[in-house]
């Protein structure tokens, strides 16, 4: 299947303003507590934008200013050429939206969510009716077409909120989390499904907990940490910029990881209760020179350096709320 | 597998707008409409019956009931005061609901609809759900020969306004709550229900102690009763009509407003 994306759209709107995102000291307050804190972006047409950050990092308030739901409270943002602030429905007539969470008309079918939701953007009922045939087909809830939502498993209210917001066909989709509470069957059909979206020349905006899916599905990434961007990149900069080709963890079961025995043996070294990790080009050449030095860990695993790590070591180990 | 038709999405005009919103609220209401039908419509008839015909025939026409038979004198205002129970009850729970439980008025702020183009659409969807009800009880009351002239059509007017006057601040208050609901049985103790016993439906308000009656001229229902039994009857003067037609307006329009400003304030956060 093939979405109506317009590709000459998303040509033009890049020719026209270089960006289909720019944001330049944006901020988000609420009352005296400041969420977002100057911050700066710009995605550009075509590609998978991602953001990663722990809970209450300021992800979702960043997502819902860019979809034009929620006012800005200082900085400058335009998306798609506009300024929300003036061109707030223009821009959201172009815009896919997947909040964080589901807010689908729970005691109406799974037909009538998509026939309602593609009304409010100006589409007659018989492209809605034909549309919603397609993306039921897309998010392979075809079987439940007829079906109340409410009874729905969260993974196929989630689908259903995806399929909902590709209703009006749009050049931008921004979603804030999408993946959380899908079965690992479901996540993989949904990655195969934005993968498409892309080929098509849509622009995702994604937010996730998964470093997986953000290696997946990224071009590039920022990591954001209490309200502000620490990190930016592509998944492959970002591992090479703040951890290290492979990861050496040596597990001590019995004794406290001796840290002091390990020093030197790698680029960094961080310290955890039962393990100690060593950040180094070479994991196997780290190993024997433990052992050489008479370090005998329970068990070793040398692995690659993953967002994972970088992630970690951006925002650090400990909760923050 | 590609859609035929192809329509890119746009911006409605507002007035468009406002009825995809309305279009909406129709396609959720109409899965138990019966339900509501019920309360709206056979619920005053059945006053009608029980009052109007059973009780009302134990009172003999009189200067109070304007020399009508009871039930005729009973049915315009009955109109009203059932139109304000209907309004009162879709302006609280649907619309907590819409934001609150079924988070789908969040869902609506993401595609062109504006809070205000919501909030308007909200309003004229209570507006037309009155009118049907409302004109289905004067209808069913005419053939029960409660209904003495046409002049019913302005009681039919004066239901609606009077109900809008209450839905407006009531839909505004619903939208900015943040609760389970519990003040609406509140609303419905100590506002709704005593103001349809004491605000001249069921008898005249100078049949109430003197300080009383200042708190019923305050009411809406109490307004729209003296409109839609001046136009039943005929019975209208100028001065107390447009009165009671300025009140009730004013109320409609203040609470149109609180309620574009409670919708924006709850979506664009
Ligand atoms: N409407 C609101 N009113 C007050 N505070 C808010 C509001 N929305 C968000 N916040 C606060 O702003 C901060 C950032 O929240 P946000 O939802 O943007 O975080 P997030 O990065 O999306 O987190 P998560 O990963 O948990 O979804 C949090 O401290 C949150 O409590
Ligand atoms: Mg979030």
């Amino acid at each position: 299947m093939r979405p109506a994306i317009v590709p000459d759209v998303v040509a033009e709107t890049a020719v026209r303003d270089g960006g289909l995102v720019r944001a330049r000291g944006l901020t988000k307050q609420f009352g005296d507590f400041e969420a977002v804190r100057g911050i700066d972006l710009d995605v550009e047409p075509g590609e998978a934008f991602g953001f990663l950050g722990p809970n209450g990092a300021g992800k979702s308030s960043t997502m819902r200013m860019v979809s034009c739901v929620s006012p800005r409270t200082g900085g400058d943002l335009t998306v798609l050429g506009m300024d929300p602030r003036t061109q707030g429905p223009d821009i959201r007539a172009r815009l896919g939206v997947v909040p964080q969470q589901d807010n689908l008309d729970n005691e109406l079918t799974v037909r009538q969510n998509l026939h309602i939701y593609g009304r409010y953007f100006g589409l007659s009922k018989a492209h809605v009716r034909a549309k919603a045939v397609e993306l039921l087909d897309f998010a392979q809830l075809t079987d439940r077409a007829d079906a109340e939502v409410e009874p729905l498993s969260g993974g196929m209210k989630r689908r259903l909120t995806i399929a909902r917001s590709l209703i009006n066909d749009p050049e931008l989709l921004l979603l804030d989390e999408p993946t959380t509470g899908l079965d690992p069957q479901a996540r993989h059909l949904l990655w195969d499904r934005l993968f498409r979206l892309r080929q098509q020349g849509v622009t995702l905006i994604i937010t996730t907990h998964y470093m997986d899916e953000a290696e997946q599905l990224c071009d590039r990434l920022v990591v954001m940490d209490g309200g502000k961007i620490v990190a930016e990149g592509s998944p492959g900069e970002l591992i090479a910029r703040y951890c290290s080709r492979e990861v050496l963890e040596l597990r001590f079961v019995t004794d406290k990881p001796d840290a002091a025995a390990a020093e030197g043996l790698a680029d960094r070294i961080e310290v955890l209760p039962d393990r100690l990790l060593l950040y180094t080009s070479d994991g196997e050449a780290s190993l024997a020179a433990a052992h050489q030095r008479g370090l005998a860990p329970a068990s070793s695993l040398v692995r690659r350096g993953t967002l994972e790590d970088v992630f970690l070591r951006l925002t650090g180990r400990t909760l923050v709320d | 597998m590609t859609t035929t038709t192809r329509e890119r999405a746009r911006v409605c005009p507002t007035p468009t707008a406002v009825w995809l919103v309305v279009e909406g609220l129709w396609t959720w209401y109409r899965r138990n409409w019966r339900s509501s039908a019920v309360s709206s419509v056979v619920e005053p008839v059945l006053f009608l019956l029980a009052l109007g015909l059973g009780f009302g025939s134990q009172i003999q026409p009189s200067a109070a009931t304007g020399g009508l038979p009871y039930v005729q004198y009973l049915a315009p205002a009955l109109v009203v005061a059932s139109a304000l129970q209907t309004a009162a009850f879709e302006s609280t729970y649907p619309v907590l609901a819409a934001f609150k439980w079924n988070r789908t008025f969040l869902g609506i702020a993401s595609t062109p609809i504006t809070s205000r183009q919501l909030a308007m659409g909200q309003l004229l969807w209570i507006f037309l759900r009155l009118s049907v009800s409302s004109a289905a009880f004067l209808v069913v009351a005419a053939l029960l020969g409660a209904v003495t002239s046409v002049g019913v059509i302005g009681s039919l007017f004066a239901a609606l306004l009077t109900a809008m006057a209450l839905a407006a601040p009531l839909v505004a208050y619903s939208a900015s709550l943040d609760t389970e609901g519990q003040q609406f049985s509140a609303i419905f103790r100590f506002i709704v229900v005593p103001m349809t016993v004491f605000a001249g439906t069921f008898f005249p308000v100078d049949q109430l102690p003197a300080w009383v009656r200042p708190i019923v001229w305050l009411t809406p229902l109490w307004h729209g009763t003296e409109l839609s039994r001046a136009s039943a009857f005929g019975t209208g003067e100028l001065l107390p009509v447009l009165g009671h037609l300025v009140y009730l307006t004013a109320l409609v329009v203040i609470g149109a407003r609180l309620a574009v400003r409670t919708f924006t304030r709850r979506l664009e956060v």
